[in-house]
């Protein structure tokens, strides 16, 4: 896989930009990359990169969130730090920037630097089975809300199609027709396509361009719609 | 496959409220629930309907009194301070014994708390909030699929009983994504003849009003009205028992609580305590006969809550304090773990309170 310096991750809330966020930087971690994550999310209050520090720190990726990235303070701050993606050509950027056109305002203030240095890829991260992006024309005039917002063109497509725990290979392959709609209607190609590791392995060698994906655990999976127990967590602290 | 989406919490709420009918929305933005309202303002202007922030919950609530007034299905939503700021409204709303939809997206309290998930206005939703004699039906969904149902639910109950219902979730349960579907819909419809429709000369004017000049007169309707309240409190109420077939320890948890309850009643069944869980679906009518029933077959009662204890008062009401009942909680926005709902059902079955 062909990487960019900077990695910008948008989309309509609940794509899965964070998701794969934090997969994308470990794959680059994992090809031994000097990299850094940002938590640009200036509108989600819960369920944030932070969530998954403890991976990111065990992978060797830093991670840049702001201040008060779930706490109790609803203040939608960017830390100083984030320049540094921007700045410090020596790194893999990967960039989570919030949902939807109020999420991508966050961008602009990065986006002169980005455009000038010229080595980036940003990416609309879609997933069919949301109901705001039912069809490929919802999803481009998300994408262009976006642009709008953050002032900076897509130039790729994720196909991040999923319905949870109850995602088959089946449920992405489905997506394929949506995706290369929306592939025709933006011009823009299908860079990857995205799904949970046990999903992916029934997409391998039928989809090119696959990221399997790891996810975390939730406190509130439910016994019967979990693929693997939930790590314990200190009772308090 | 292709009837099934991928929704937040929220946003579940919002379209099942449009495909009950629902075409007027009054609210005021507050996180955890900002979505129902970004929801609808994006889908009510392409069907007709009407989307209005409103410049503060108190004006919010005083327009769902007044479109309920005029007989339409209208909701607002909010979180924990916005609900307190709402309740004269709502007080009002129950007084006037008009229909409406009402959203509690809990966070942290008291006072302005926080953001992170909470379940601490269970007295507020289910023992009033507002001033004076009056209840509303409380529906507390543990899934994205429940916040969908529950909403029709709701709206149904709210038309049928001529009173308001309130959805009381977590902010949990309204982040949180999973894949629904809307097809068993059912919307239930009844005649509005109370209605301020306007007469059209055709007959006597109806009047919707909370004010009552003899205190006869308002005792009477009160008392009219609580017979309205016991007959719901028959017919209504709502739970789900998770193996309770020969439970010996009842873990008793709503919402997102008790997601981690089932979770912990899984493991200590593993462990060979038999312990069982009733949700209760309904927090008013609360399923007193569940409780009451379990009383006589359990030892003992775990009370899981995002609160410092308040559903666990009904649990000792229903079950007239038959058997002890202990509290496993956190609160502040913080979630009990699995690993401590296991220890609570421990010491409950060695009759450690």
């Amino acid at each position: 896989m062909e990487h960019r310096r900077v990695t910008l991750f948008a989309g309509h809330y609940g794509s899965g930009k964070t998701n794969i966020a934090v997969n994308y930087a470990l794959l680059l971690a994992g090809e031994g990359k000097k990299t850094v994550i940002a938590d640009m999310d200036i509108v989600n209050p819960y369920f944030r990169t932070a969530d998954s520090a403890k991976e990111l720190e065990a992978a060797g990726v830093d991670l840049v969130s702001p201040q008060f990235a779930n706490s109790n303070v609803d203040l939608p701050a960017l830390p100083a730090e984030a320049y540094r993606l921007v700045e410090d050509k020596s790194v893999y950027a990967v960039m989570d920037i919030g949902g939807d056109d109020r999420g991508a305002y966050a961008l602009g203030r990065y986006v002169p630097y980005i455009r000038e240095e010229g080595d980036y890829r940003m990416v609309f991260v879609a997933n069919a089975s949301r109901p705001l992006t039912r069809t490929p024309a919802d999803a481009l005039e998300v994408m262009r809300e976006i642009e709008a917002a953050g002032g900076l063109a897509f130039t790729d497509l994720v196909n991040n199609t999923n319905l949870a725990h109850e995602t088959t290979p089946q449920t992405v392959l489905a997506s394929q027709e949506y995706m290369a709609e929306l592939s025709r209607i933006s011009g823009l190609p299908v860079w990857l396509t995205t799904a949970e590791e046990t999903v992916a392995a029934g997409l391998q060698g039928k989809l090119p361009d696959l990221l399997p994906m790891k996810l975390q655990a939730k406190y509130f999976d439910l016994p019967d719609d979990r693929k693997q127990p939930p790590k314990p967590r200190p009772l308090f602290g | 496959m292709a009837d099934r989406v991928l929704m937040k919490g929220n946003e579940a709420i919002a379209e099942a409220a449009i495909r009950a009918g629902c075409r007027h929305y009054f609210g005021y933005p507050i996180t955890p629930q900002t979505e129902i309202a970004a929801y609808m303002a994006k889908k009510m202007p392409k069907i007709g309907g009407v989307f209005l922030q409103a410049e503060s919950e108190i004006a919010s609530i005083n327009m769902v009194y007044g479109a309920a007034a005029a007989g339409m299905r209208v909701m607002t939503s909010s979180s924990s301070p916005g609900i307190s700021l709402k309740s004269e409204g709502i007080s009002y709303i129950a007084a006037s014994d008009v229909p409406a939809f009402i959203v509690n997206v809990q966070r942290g309290g008291p006072g302005l708390g926080g953001i992170q998930p909470s379940q601490s206005d269970y007295f507020q939703a289910t023992k009033g909030g507002g001033h004076g004699d009056y209840h509303l039906i409380v529906l507390a969904p543990a899934s994205v699929q429940e916040m969908a149902s529950l909403t029709v639910k709701g709206f149904n109950l709210a038309d049928k009983y001529r009173m308001a219902a309130m959805i009381l979730a977590d902010g949990t349960i309204g982040q949180m994504m999973e894949p629904i579907s809307f097809e068993n819909v059912e919307i239930e419809t009844y005649d509005k003849p109370w209605a301020l429709t306007g007469t059209g000369m055709k007959r006597k004017h109806n009047i919707i009003n909370s004010l009552y000049l003899k205190p006869d007169e308002l005792e009477r309707i009160n008392f009219q009205r609580y017979e309205k309240y016991r007959a719901i409190e028959e017919t209504e109420p709502l739970y789900e028992a998770y193996r309770m077939e020969d439970a010996e320890i009842c873990v008793v948890a709503f919402g997102i609580a008790s997601r981690v309850a089932k979770n912990a009643v899984v493991t200590a069944r593993n462990e060979g305590i038999k312990a069982g869980l009733i949700r209760p679906i309904t927090l008013w009518p609360f399923p007193k006969k569940a409780l009451r029933d379990a009383a006589a077959q359990v030892k003992a009662f775990v009370s899981v809550e995002l609160n410092m204890g308040q559903m666990i008062e009904d649990i000792r009401l229903a079950t007239e304090c038959t058997r002890p009942v202990s509290l496993c909680c956190r609160t502040g926005g913080m979630i009990p773990d699995p690993g401590q709902v296991l220890e609570s059902i421990r010491q409950a079955q060695k009759g450690v309170n």
